[in-house]
């Protein structure tokens, strides 16, 4: 355990001691906050629209129509931006020749593949705090739920967590950051849209493809739906990017 | 402290390092010598674990490496031969990094790195980042890391290549001292470094085994053989009465020249001169030869195979 806090401890510090954490928070936070001022922009004009019709003023909701949505939109920045700060873990190692020193020291594979992934989700849980101070608004002049704004969230961790562990893998791959970031980027992308394939699927394949579909899973999240299924989707999404990651790193070893 | 046992290497079909046996002595300095693409990174790399081998044993102060990888690992300093250095860290939280990451105790932590500072002399620089020091201080970062543990065996990959004649110096007198307390082998293509620094030597060509043992062992075993090298005008016929001559064993020709080579123990260099001059062959030059060390690794390097 102590080793594997030692290696994301670096792997934090390196985060944030050169401009790439700084880069990809503050460009995540600017995006997020352009979405964040649209979404409430156009809430309010649709509110004061709805509040003359009874009806439709039941139909207010701020987790339905701003929330629900930027969780969509952020997961989408999440998609572009988690690639360019996983692309580096291993690559830059193999790289540098730094491989051979961390390979060479007492630690386990194991023990460096969770390290740098705790590094990686750290800067992750950063991002996410963040924009948390946008919720500040919210909660001043209005009053959402705050149970499916959590849901939200976890959803966004859980799938950032599932896209680092890709993205550790594909760092694995190679030791050219852009190839191992394009290939991230693309799974991912591939991840995301499968369930398309699965209008032309039918019976066992369409549920298949609609599993595997990060955005299905995701989507009910962001309702507020907190299902045990979709939690052990993006769980063993994550491990399955660890378990390659470390077959890819011990297998190059005994070749 | 260190023996290796008929260790293979083999990437896909190519041969890196074929049925290498040797072994160094404790508290000795031995070099790996051999020329470039011999195979000296390969046989550090399998030492230090990095790498494993396909067929052989290696052992480290009677650890297995292939068995017990992490036990050896605690014991072992290695410099890679690219020096594993983080370019955004500064000389100091780097090497406090890898004190941790060779589990050196956090109430030692303190004093390893600055012991190490201090060995590998860089106190000017000790809060500078990696990226911003010169090429011969981050050699000098590099073996600091190797030695941040105290470890018993060092293994330096070329520790020399890349320096100034003054900085190559300075890091042969640091190797030299850490002698007795440190078992360490060197990897070098350079044949002096080898007769200044170490004690013993491991010849290798194209991943094979040409010789191995202490120096002293080394250039008796060569000097088995004497010779002198003839520069005379008459160059077919001296060869032919020369290849008469008693108690001579082999006369070559090689760049024009005479090689006339007897067994050691006797000297014949008189008695040839003498003859020569009596025959009337022209003689215009005639130099000693002895098998140094030196020309058995020459003999290496330009393909020749030693006895």
């Amino acid at each position: 355990m102590r080793n594997i806090w030692i290696v994301a401890k670096k792997e934090i510090r390196t985060y944030f001691s050169s401009p790439i954490a700084y880069a990809v928070v503050a460009v995540f936070l600017v995006l997020v906050g352009f979405f964040f001022f649209s979404l409430i922009s156009w809430f309010n004009s649709m509110a004061i629209q709805m509040a003359q019709n009874p009806y439709y003023y039941q139909q207010v909701n701020i987790n339905q129509m701003v929330y629900s949505p930027l969780f969509h939109n952020m997961s989408i920045i999440l998609l572009l931006m988690l690639p360019l700060l996983t692309m580096r873990l291993f690559s830059e190692e193999k790289k540098l020749g730094t491989d051979e020193l961390l390979f060479t020291s007492p630690l386990s594979v194991n023990e460096i593949i969770l390290g740098k992934y705790l590094a990686s989700l750290f800067v992750l849980l950063v991002m996410l705090a963040l924009t948390g101070i946008y919720s500040i608004f919210t909660f001043a002049y209005g009053n959402p739920e705050v149970a499916p704004l959590l849901n939200g969230y976890l959803g966004l961790f859980l799938m950032g967590a599932a896209f680092m562990a890709i993205g550790l893998f594909f760092s694995s791959l190679t030791e050219n950051q852009i190839v191992s970031a394009s290939l991230t980027f693309g799974a991912l992308l591939l991840f995301w849209i499968i369930n398309w394939a699965s209008t032309s699927a039918s019976g066992f394949w369409q549920n298949v493809l609609n599993y595997l579909s990060f955005f299905q899973h995701f989507d009910e999240m962001t309702r507020g739906i907190l299902d045990t299924k979709d939690l052990i989707y993006y769980i063993s999404f994550a491990f399955f990017g660890l378990f390659l990651t470390h077959s890819v790193i011990q297998s190059r070893r005994w070749r | 402290m260190i023996e290796v046992e008929h260790l293979t290497k083999k990437y896909g079909d190519r041969v890196a390092i074929q049925d290498l046996t040797f072994e160094v002595e404790k508290g000795k300095i031995w070099g790996l010598l051999g020329p470039n693409a011999a195979g000296k990174t390969t046989t550090m790399r399998i030492l230090t674990g990095y790498l494993p081998a396909t067929e052989g044993r290696a052992t480290v102060a009677g650890y297995d490496v292939f068995e017990k990888p992490n036990q050896v690992k605690k014991i072992i300093g290695y410099l890679p031969e690219v020096l594993p250095l983080y370019n955004e860290m500064t000389v100091n939280s780097y090497l406090h990094f890898v004190a941790e990451i060779k589990q050196v105790p956090s109430s030692k932590k303190k004093a390893a790195v600055s012991r190490a500072i201090k060995v590998a002399g860089l106190e000017p620089v000790k809060g500078r980042l990696i990226k911003n020091i010169s090429r011969g201080f981050k050699q000098r970062v590099g073996i600091a890391q190797a030695l941040i543990h105290d470890p018993q065996v060092l293994i330096l990959d070329e520790p020399t290549i890349g320096l100034d004649p003054a900085q190559i110096v300075e890091i042969r007198s640091l190797i030299k001292s850490l002698r007795g307390e440190h078992t360490i082998m060197l990897s070098t293509h350079i044949l002096a470094e080898v007769t200044q620094v170490c004690d013993g030597v491991v010849i290798i060509n194209e991943g094979r085994l040409m010789a191995s043992g202490s120096l002293e062992q080394l250039s008796t075993s060569f000097q088995k053989k004497e010779g002198v090298a003839l520069k005379v005008r008459k160059i077919d016929e001296a060869q032919l009465e020369l290849s008469r001559f008693m108690g001579v064993e082999k006369v070559s020709r090689q760049n024009g020249e005479l090689i006339v080579e007897w067994a050691g123990g006797k000297d014949l260099r008189e008695e040839i001169a003498r003859f020569i001059i009596e025959r009337g062959f022209g003689l215009i030059e005639i130099r000693s030869l002895a098998m140094s060390l030196e020309e058995l690794y020459l003999k290496i390097v330009s393909g020749g195979t030693p006895q």
